[in-house]
C-alpha cells in the first residue's frame, strides 16, 4: 500500500501558503458550526492524517452535483478539495477514460477495501436490468454494488442519489431508484438538492475527514449541520410573513419591496436545507433573495408535488388534478347542499304527520 | 329533574347506551366535565378551523412597516394555543373514558362484533331515508352516531393531532417536544408538503363532520323522540313519551 500524503503535504505542494491554510480551517470550523477552538483540530487532522480515498460514481444524473462541487466558494476549496481527497475514481473528472479507468477503480477498491469513501451522484434504474445507464458496458446499479460492497460509508450526492429526482418522477419509466433502495447494509449520508450547495458538499467532506466519524444524520439521514432547519426559519424575508406581507403578483408593489413569497407557491417552509444561511456562488444570492419563491429541490419528490407556484400539493385522485382544499371545499359544499335537501324533505315528512296526527286527534275527541 | 331518573337504563345487552329506553323519561346522560369538554373542544375546532385556513391561504398584504404587524403570528398563536386546548382536552377524554359513567366510553368503543348492534345501524339508516316512520328511543348515541363519533371524533382527532404537532415540530425546530414526539411523521408520510396536504384533508374531514352533526343534532330534537342539544348542555336526556318501544 502506498504512503498517501497528508492533506497538508498537498496543499503545499500545489502552492497553497501556511496563512491560507490555516484560513480554511477556521472557515471549515465556522461553516461546520464548531468553536474556534476547532480551527487547530481540523489544521492539526489534516496535517497528520493520510488522505481519504474516494470513488465518485455517475448514475442517471445530470453533473450539476459536480458542478456545484467545483464552485465551492472558498479558493482553497476551489483549488484543493479535489487534491484533499484522494479522488481515484471519477469518471467526469479523471484524465483515464476507457480500461484506464476502469483499472484505477478495481485498483482503489482493492487497495482501500472497507475504507474509502464512495460518493454517488445519481441513481440507479432498475426497469429492463438497469439497461437504461451503462457504465463501462455494465449496467451502473452492478458498478454501485460492486464498489458499495467495500466502501466505508456512502454519501449520496443530490436529489438523484437521495431522493430519486426527475428520474423518478411520475410515471418513472426507467424505475429509477435512490441509492438507499439498493444498498442497505452500509451508513448513507444524504446531501439532498438539485444540486446541494457547495459548500455544503465541502463541509461534508471535510466533517469526515477531520473526524473520522460521519456527521450526526437526522431522521431521514441527511446531515443534521446543514438540513436541521427549513429554508422559512431563516429566511430574511421571514418578518413579512409574520407581518403578513405578501407577494400576491410577481409584478405587484410587494415583489417590488421583497414581501414574503409564501402565496406565490414559495416551500421554504417545508424545506430543508442552509440555502438561505450559506446561500448560492461564494454567498452571493439564493433563489428567494432573487425574487422568487423555494421550489423545495432538497426534499424528497419534489418533482411529484404540483406546481411550484401553489402552496398545496396537487391530488391525483379520481382522475382530477386538485389539492386538499379544493377536494374539501368541494366535499363538505356536497354535504351542506345534501343537508339542505334532507332538511326539506325532513319538514315537508313532519307536516305530513302532524296533519295526520291532528286529524287523528280530531276523530278521537268526536 | 325528574323524580324517576336513574343513572342507567334497566336491562338489555351489553353496555346500556346502546338500548333503548324503556319507560324512563329522563336519565342523566353526559356528566358535567364531559359536557364541558364538548364544548371547549367545538370552540377549539371552531378557531383551529379558521385560523388554519388563514394560515394555508393568509389575508390580502398588511400596509405598512413590517414590524408595525404581527398578523400572522398572531394568528399562527392562536392556531397553536387552540392545538393545545383541543390536544389536551382529547386527553382529558380519553382519561374521562374510564372514570365517567358508561356513556363516556361509548365513542371508543364500538361494538362491530354484535349482530344486534349492526341491525340497530340499519335501522338509523333506514330511519334518516325515511323509510321508517316511527324512530327508536336511545339513552346514549344512536349506533349510527356512534360510528360517526368514534370515525369522526375519536380517529378525526388522533389524525389531526399527530400530523398537526408533527408540522408545529418543524417550527419548534428539532430536539423540541413536539419534534422528538411526532417528527417521525413527516418521513413516514414522505415529507412536510405531504403532512401539509393530510393535515388540510383532516380539516374538511372534521368540517363535513360537523356539518353532520349540528344538522342531525337539531334535526333529531325535534323529530326524534328524545332530547338532544338540551342533553349537552344539562345533561339529561329527556323523552317526549312514555312508550316502552
Amino acid at each position: 500500500m502506498a504512503q498517501l500524503e497528508t492533506f497538508y503535504d498537498v496543499m503545499r505542494r500545489q502552492g497553497i501558503s501556511r496563512r491560507s491554510f490555516l484560513k480554511f480551517c477556521s472557515l471549515t470550523a465556522t461553516a461546520l458550526g464548531l468553536g474556534p477552538l476547532y480551527t487547530a483540530r481540523i489544521a492539526h487532522a489534516m496535517e497528520t492524517k493520510p488522505r481519504t480515498p474516494v470513488i465518485w460514481l455517475h448514475g442517471l444524473e445530470c453533473t450539476c452535483c459536480s458542478e456545484s462541487f467545483i464552485r465551492s466558494a472558498h479558493p482553497l476549496v476551489k483549488d484543493v478539495v479535489l487534491s484533499m481527497i484522494s479522488l481515484d475514481y471519477d469518471d467526469t473528472l479523471m484524465a483515464a477514460a476507457g480500461h484506464q479507468a476502469e483499472a484505477a477503480l478495481e485498483d482503489t477498491i482493492e487497495k482501500y477495501k472497507g475504507q474509502y469513501i464512495l460518493a454517488v451522484e445519481g441513481n440507479p434504474p432498475l426497469n429492463e436490468d438497469g439497461m437504461f445507464c451503462i457504465i463501462g458496458g455494465k449496467p451502473f446499479v452492478e458498478q454501485l454494488k460492486h464498489a458499495a460492497q467495500n466502501a466505508k460509508a456512502i454519501i449520496s450526492w443530490g436529489s438523484c442519489a437521495s431522493h430519486g429526482c426527475v428520474q423518478a418522477a411520475r410515471p418513472n419509466p426507467t424505475r429509477a431508484v435512490p441509492v438507499h433502495k439498493v444498498i442497505t447494509d452500509k451508513p448513507i449520508i444524504k446531501v439532498p438538492g438539485c444540486p446541494p450547495i457547495a459548500e455544503v458538499m465541502t463541509g461534508v467532506i471535510t466533517y469526515m475527514l477531520t473526524f473520522d466519524r460521519l456527521p450526526e444524520l437526522d431522521r431521514t439521514g441527511r446531515p443534521k449541520m446543514f438540513y436541521s432547519q427549513r429554508i422559512h426559519d431563516k429566511c430574511y424575508r421571514r418578518p413579512h410573513f409574520d407581518a403578513g406581507q405578501f407577494v400576491e403578483h410577481f409584478d405587484d408593489e410587494g415583489a417590488r419591496r421583497g414581501y414574503c413569497l409564501y402565496k406565490m407557491g414559495c416551500k421554504g417552509p417545508t424545506t430543508y436545507n442552509a440555502c438561505s444561511t450559506v446561500q448560492w456562488n461564494e454567498g452571493t444570492s439564493f433563489p428567494i433573495k432573487a425574487g422568487h419563491g423555494c421550489i423545495g429541490c432538497s426534499e424528497e419528490g419534489f418533482w411529484d408535488k404540483g406546481s411550484w407556484y401553489a402552496r398545496l400539493t396537487d391530488i391525483h385522485a379520481f382522475g382530477v388534478e386538485a389539492n386538499a382544499d379544493k377536494i374539501g371545499g368541494t366535499v363538505a359544499g356536497a354535504i351542506g347542499a345534501t343537508v339542505a335537501v334532507h332538511a326539506a324533505i325532513s319538514a315537508l315528512k313532519r307536516a305530513q304527520t302532524k296533519s295526520a296526527s291532528k286529524s287523528v286527534q280530531k276523530m278521537d275527541t268526536h | 329533574m325528574s323524580d324517576n331518573r336513574k343513572s342507567d337504563p334497566p336491562s338489555g345487552f351489553g353496555p346500556t347506551h346502546g338500548v333503548q329506553s324503556s319507560h324512563v323519561t329522563s336519565v342523566y346522560v353526559y356528566e358535567a366535565p364531559l359536557r364541558l369538554w364538548h364544548w371547549t373542544n367545538a370552540a377549539a375546532i371552531v378557531v383551529l378551523a379558521i385560523t388554519g385556513f388563514l394560515i394555508g391561504s393568509p389575508l390580502p398584504s398588511q400596509p405598512g412597516d413590517p414590524s408595525s404587524s404581527f398578523l400572522m403570528g398572531y394568528i399562527r398563536f392562536a392556531h397553536f394555543t387552540a392545538a393545545y386546548v383541543f390536544a389536551i382536552g382529547f386527553l382529558f377524554r380519553i382519561y374521562w373514558a374510564f372514570v365517567g359513567n358508561s356513556h363516556a366510553r361509548q365513542m371508543f368503543i364500538v361494538p362491530v362484533k354484535s349482530a344486534a348492534w349492526w341491525k340497530e345501524v340499519l335501522f338509523e339508516l333506514r330511519w334518516y331515508l325515511f323509510l321508517e316512520k316511527r324512530p327508536k328511543k336511545y339513552v346514549g348515541h344512536n349506533p349510527l352516531a356512534q360510528i360517526a363519533m368514534f370515525v369522526f371524533i375519536v380517529l378525526g382527532s388522533i389524525w389531526m393531532i399527530f400530523t398537526g404537532f408533527a408540522l408545529y415540530g418543524e417550527g419548534e425546530q428539532a430536539g423540541s417536544w413536539a419534534s422528538r414526539v411526532f417528527g417521525w411523521v413527516i418521513p413516514l408520510a414522505g415529507q412536510s408538503q405531504d403532512v401539509h396536504t393530510l393535515h388540510h384533508l383532516g380539516m374538511w374531514f372534521i368540517i363535513a363532520f360537523i356539518i353532520i352533526h349540528v344538522y342531525v343534532a337539531i334535526r333529531e330534537d325535534i323529530m326524534s323522540r328524545q332530547s338532544l342539544v338540551s342533553t349537552m348542555i344539562s345533561g339529561e336526556r329527556t323523552f317526549k313519551d312514555d312508550d316502552p318501544e
